[in-house]
């Protein structure tokens, strides 16, 4: 079975129409999200509720991933869990993608000294390792979602800065921009009206292909004890607090990593189809 | 008569990092009258994109002057003179904005200058009208229209702020044969129409001499000679302007 499913996966993945594929991943992200949105009311139990009588149960149909050592639901904490992962996520990723493009933008559009100095600082920050970056964070600032979300977005933005700085570069030169000026267009309007939407393609797929990339950073700060804190429930740090349980309860693991690993592969495939979608030979054939 | 476009001693040095500086434009003068129609032939390469991007502003020369309708324009900001001088670029489609429509794009002009929304909408059919297009095409993306119907586009995009000169930059090289007669064509009737000046860029001089008044012709950034098109045709001055003529005649 695991021989047959990745490559009938692999099978629709390459020979389904780009459309096809945002349609049925655009679906799946739009469930994740709406169930993330609705999640305490499509929990079986109160994620929160402690019974020590059921501590540690092996997953059964009352409990289908078993409980963990306070006797709480893991399906019901997986599924609470979901709406601090995703949607602190999404909150990274668009501070990323806002920050990023703007500075990207004011890059191509100034250039000169300013453009300079932001893609040094750029570089340093792609340099940096981000994880130790995040702990020297988390070191100064003290742990918290808040600040872990912080520290990624403080040395994530330059990838967008460098998208949106040479897709500007690239469309400040075409004719159409030039026709833009002649018409009397403001700065302000050749960015917002000309600019941007011929640069937000690249970067949205960039986007939705780092939420899968974000969550796992996010989820590895929280496992680290520098992201989400307990008793909330978020997807890293239940795998974290129960890391030291492997041997004897390897559902209660098992559970949140599964939901990771769903979660960002739903928004990978969903990234990867944006971008044949936009990608300009794909469309000349559909 | 004052000239519509004045050109004094104009001069663009392209500064490239690693090489010598290169001088694209050397020492260019010429003037233009209202209504005529100049043509500025010369190889690809001869720095007459240069001269035409300098007159809109969208370069800055590296010396000499420049004077639209009797006003120095050499220092302004192309916001200012854009209600003088209009261009027409080579390729049509690519002067299109791809995400908006065509539209979008004639109105543009009408609606910086501050016309309110609903008559720019008038005007752009209008416009439409007056260069063979059906009102219809307004809403159509420049990837959906055929190149001479997107070069009409574009022409009714310079007219809509009624321009005294109008810049054609190989504005029918990327076309047919056909259609760049159907282009010209066009362009001569709305000439005519408005009392607009018109620099005619190009490096044919077979279709220049058909339709200009007057011919400058352009070498390694400097005009060798200038002339009515028959002067320039039967009695070339220079080695290179025969040679521009031995081979298209
Ligand atoms: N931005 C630029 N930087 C450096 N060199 C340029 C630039 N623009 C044009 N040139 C050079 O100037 C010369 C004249 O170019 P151009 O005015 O486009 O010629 P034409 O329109 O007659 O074909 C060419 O040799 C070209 O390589
Ligand atoms: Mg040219």
């Amino acid at each position: 079975m695991t021989a047959v499913e990745p490559t009938l996966l692999q099978a629709f993945v390459h020979n389904s129409s780009g459309k096809t594929r945002l349609y049925i991943f655009g679906t799946m992200a739009a469930l994740l999200i709406i169930g993330a949105l609705f999640s305490e009311s499509l929990c079986p139990y109160d994620p929160y509720l402690q019974n020590l009588d059921i501590a540690l149960e092996q997953p059964s149909a009352a409990h289908i991933f078993g409980t963990d050592r306070y006797g709480r639901d893991m399906l019901s904490r997986v599924i609470a869990g979901s709406r601090t992962s995703i949607f602190s996520t999404f909150l990274l990723v668009a501070i990323i993608t806002t920050l990023g493009t703007a500075i990207g933008v004011f890059c191509g559009w100034a250039r000169g000294r300013a453009d300079n100095i932001l893609m040094r600082v750029s570089d340093l920050c792609l340099a940096f390792p981000g994880l130790v970056f995040a702990l020297a964070v988390a070191g100064v600032l003290g742990g918290g979602l808040h600040n872990a979300i912080l520290a990624l977005a403080a040395i994530s933005w330059p990838k967008y800065a460098r998208i949106a700085r040479s897709q500007t570069l690239s469309v400040r030169e075409t004719a159409y921009l030039k026709a833009a000026r002649l018409a009397g267009c403001s700065t302000s309007r050749l960015i917002l009206r000309h600019i941007l939407p011929n640069i937000a393609g690249p970067i949205l797929v960039t986007a939705t292909l780092d939420v899968g990339t974000m969550m796992m950073e996010l989820a590895g700060l929280s496992f680290l004890g520098l992201g989400a804190k307990p008793p909330t429930p978020e997807w890293g740090s239940m795998m974290s607090e129960t890391r030291g349980l492997l041997q004897t309860i390897p559902w209660a693991v098992f559970a949140p990593g599964v939901a990771i690993f769903l979660a960002v592969m739903v928004f990978n495939l969903l990234g990867d189809a944006i971008r044949d979608y936009l990608d300009p030979k794909m469309r000349v054939k559909s | 008569m004052t000239p519509i476009l004045q050109i004094q001693n104009l001069k663009k040095i392209f500064s490239r990092d690693g090489q010598s500086d290169f001088t694209a434009v050397d020492d260019v003068s010429f003037d233009m009258v209202p209504g005529e129609c100049l043509g500025l032939i010369g190889e690809s390469g001869s720095g007459k994109s240069t001269v035409a991007n300098m007159i809109v502003r969208l370069l800055a020369p590296s010396g000499g002057r420049i004077s639209l309708d009797g006003e120095d324009v050499t220092d302004a900001d192309v916001r200012a003179i854009c209600r003088k001088v209009q261009m027409v670029f080579q390729s049509p489609q690519e002067s299109f904005d791809p995400r908006r429509t065509l539209g979008d794009g004639i109105g543009e002009s009408l609606l910086t200058a501050g016309r309110p929304a609903a008559e720019a909408r008038e005007e752009v059919a209008r416009l439409l009208e007056s260069v063979g297009l059906s009102p219809d095409f307004a809403s159509r993306y420049p990837h959906e229209v055929s190149g001479g119907q997107c070069q009409r586009a574009a022409i009714a995009r310079a007219l809509a702020i009624e321009p005294k000169l109008l810049i054609c930059d190989e504005a029918t090289s990327a076309l047919d044969v056909t259609v760049q007669a159907e282009i010209v064509a066009l362009l001569s009737h709305l000439m005519r129409g408005h009392g607009m000046a018109c620099l005619f860029i190009c490096h044919d001089i077979a279709l220049a001499q058909g339709f200009c008044d007057r011919l400058l012709v352009m070498y390694r950034g400097k005009i060798v000679e200038e002339g009515t098109p028959d002067e320039v045709i039967q009695s070339p001055k220079q080695e290179y302007t025969k040679m521009l003529i031995d081979s298209v005649l």
